[in-house]
């Protein structure tokens, strides 16, 4: 399997797009037939570069060989379902594989509403019956000093808002994971108040790299991971990509994010990752990558400053961590 | 006899329960079955070992006052040291494995991240209490052998301190072991003021009485182990 990777300078992603991979397009296929014709696709700058296409159909895409733009390769499909932090199932990693076996992430509805001028509550199947899933490498940094690289698939948030057209009052997005503690032994706890709330400004929201996840590895997301909907910010910490998304609502006021809400000490709405603004309690300077003994620096932005530094310029980065 | 028989049984099982962290650490680093963040498990498993052998040094006491069997005080020795044996395991691991023995980082951590700071120090205080562990040294220590090793009731309070700050959100579990410290170090207070009034009350006596009566030798040169906590 050939995978071209593009240089950061002409990538404004980690993307391998392997884009005829070819169960994808028959989804999207069958969907687009079923009912979704005739919606104009809004291609992303990202779908429309070209890219070689790394199997043809019939051929299966073999995702544990998959790299990152930066050559790292991608994180085992055991330690990406096993090593997880998703409170609602419970606070300990191992915690969301075992005691998510429950829960029904289908049938699902997601909420479109707030300031845009196509609200509407949506089948999951016909929420993402519009848009083009891609296959993309990246890292992701958690607040807790450990990082893993994770082939996901879904398709960029951009995509979703320019459908919905935000009116002029909208500044931020909200998300809201799904509250139902019959299936998510966590919320039968108070360890986070729920439900679990995110946020982005507009402008982070339709950076070309932030994504809505349906899947990983190929395959439909693990309840474990955030099934069926998830939200990935590869440049932030991975508390920020809200699991189990229910509602997406575009707000006028910065979205209070619940680790925020439970210790603004420590948590902020933006949570970069940046090496030079320590955690109160532990230092971000490293991390260590699952599968690896030696820790490694941490790279500013997660290693896509290129993609989005300029949303930062002149803030102040220790003030807004 | 019996009683040498019994606590034998019982130092056994302690050495089979203390070592068992060590030994499935150990199997599972080796098969590789601690996950997908191994040395993050030694840290948590050896953690918690640490701050369990502190507890359970501090749980001897009171079993013996409840029990009214007092060779139990002959595991108080054994279980203080596999408690020091694992906060070295788990300072060795911090230091080797999980900052690679960088030294610019673990000075930095232990200056710059107050629950670094805090388990470091317990773990400092700790190195004179397993040095002076020895029949010898209580011997050679007398009086201050007691006032020396005061101070295992000051390193659980900072093993719980650390723990507690080490979590993100969920501090159920270092509260427990917060109020777990705190109901063994309560208990202790009716046997503190006890022997506080039998001190007293000897120290009057010995001002009534003349020197070199046998109320004032006692207590001196005998081993002091277990006298006052
Ligand atoms: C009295 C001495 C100490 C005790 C009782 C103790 C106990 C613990 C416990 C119970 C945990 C949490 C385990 C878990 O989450 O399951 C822990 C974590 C940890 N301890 Fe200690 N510790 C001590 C000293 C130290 C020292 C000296 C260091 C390093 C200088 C250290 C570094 C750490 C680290 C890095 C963690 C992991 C924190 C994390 O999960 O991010 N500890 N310790």
């Amino acid at each position: 399997m050939i995978i071209r990777v593009k240089r950061p300078s002409d990538v404004p992603s980690s993307e391998i797009t392997p884009e005829d991979v070819y169960l994808n397009r028959r989804r999207f296929i069958r969907q687009a037939a079923a009912g979704a014709a005739g919606l104009a696709l809004a291609p992303s700058a990202l779908a429309a570069m070209e890219w070689p296409s790394p199997a043809g159909p019939g051929q299966q895409v073999d995702y544990s060989k998959l790299k990152s733009e930066l050559g790292e390769p991608v994180n085992s499909y055991k330690d990406i379902t096993h090593y997880n932090n998703f409170y609602e199932f419970g606070t300990s990693k191992t915690d969301p594989a075992e005691n998510s076996g429950d829960f029904h992430p289908r049938p699902w509805t997601v909420a479109v509403e707030g300031h845009v001028k196509n609200p509407g509550s949506y089948h999951l199947e016909e929420f993402l019956a519009p848009y083009k899933l891609e296959d993309r490498v990246y890292r992701m940094r958690c607040v807790e000093a450990w990082s893993i690289v994770v082939p996901w698939r879904g398709f960029p948030l951009a995509d979703l808002v320019k459908r919905v057209e935000p009116t002029g009052d909208a500044k931020f997005v909200q998300f809201t994971t799904i509250v139902r503690p019959s299936q998510m032994p966590g919320q039968r706890t108070d360890v986070l108040p729920w439900p679990y709330i995110e946020g982005l400004r507009l402008d982070e929201a339709t950076n070309p790299l932030t994504l809505l996840v349906t899947g990983l590895y190929g395959k439909d997301l693990p309840n474990q991971d955030g099934a069926p909907l998830r939200l990935i910010v590869p440049w932030k910490y991975g508390f920020k990509g809200i699991k189990s998304i229910v509602r997406i609502r575009f707000v006028e006021d910065m979205p209070h994010n619940t680790w925020w809400v439970v210790n603004p000490h420590e948590y902020g709405f933006y949570a970069n990752v940046n090496p030079n603004v320590p955690h109160p309690r532990w230092s971000q300077a490293t991390e260590r990558r699952l599968g690896e003994w030696r820790r490694r620096k941490t790279l500013m932005f997660n290693g896509y400053g290129d993609q989005v530094a300029q949303m930062y310029a002149g803030m102040d980065l220790h003030r807004w961590f | 006899m019996r009683t040498k028989r019994v606590v034998l049984a019982l130092k056994v099982l302690l050495w089979v329960g203390a070592l068992t962290p060590t030994v499935w650490l150990g199997a599972g680093a080796y098969w590789g079955w601690l996950g997908a963040n191994p040395v993050e498990k030694l840290e948590h498993v050896t953690g918690m070992s640490a701050l369990i052998g502190l507890l359970a040094t501090l749980l001897v006491t009171p079993l013996r006052r409840v029990t009214g069997w007092n060779p139990l005080i002959r595991l108080r020795r054994p279980i203080g040291l596999f408690a020091f044996y694992y906060v070295a395991l788990h300072f060795s691991i911090w230091m080797g494995l999980d900052l690679g023995l960088n030294l610019s980082w673990i000075t930095d951590d232990i200056r710059k991240r107050p629950y670094i700071t805090v388990g470091f120090t317990g773990f400092l205080l700790l190195i004179p209490l397993a040095l002076t562990s020895t029949r010898k040294s209580i011997r050679r220590l007398g009086k201050r052998w007691v006032t020396l090793h005061r101070l295992i009731y000051v390193v659980p309070a900072l093993g719980v301190i650390h723990y507690y700050w080490s979590v993100k959100a969920d501090v159920r579990i270092p509260i427990l072991m917060g109020v777990i410290y705190a109901t063994l170090m309560l208990v202790r207070i009716p046997g503190w003021v006890e022997s506080r009034a039998r001190r007293s009350a000897r120290a009057a006596r010995a001002r009534r009485e003349p020197r070199g009566s046998p109320a004032s030798r006692e207590g001196s040169g005998t081993v002091p182990v277990g006298a006052t906590d």
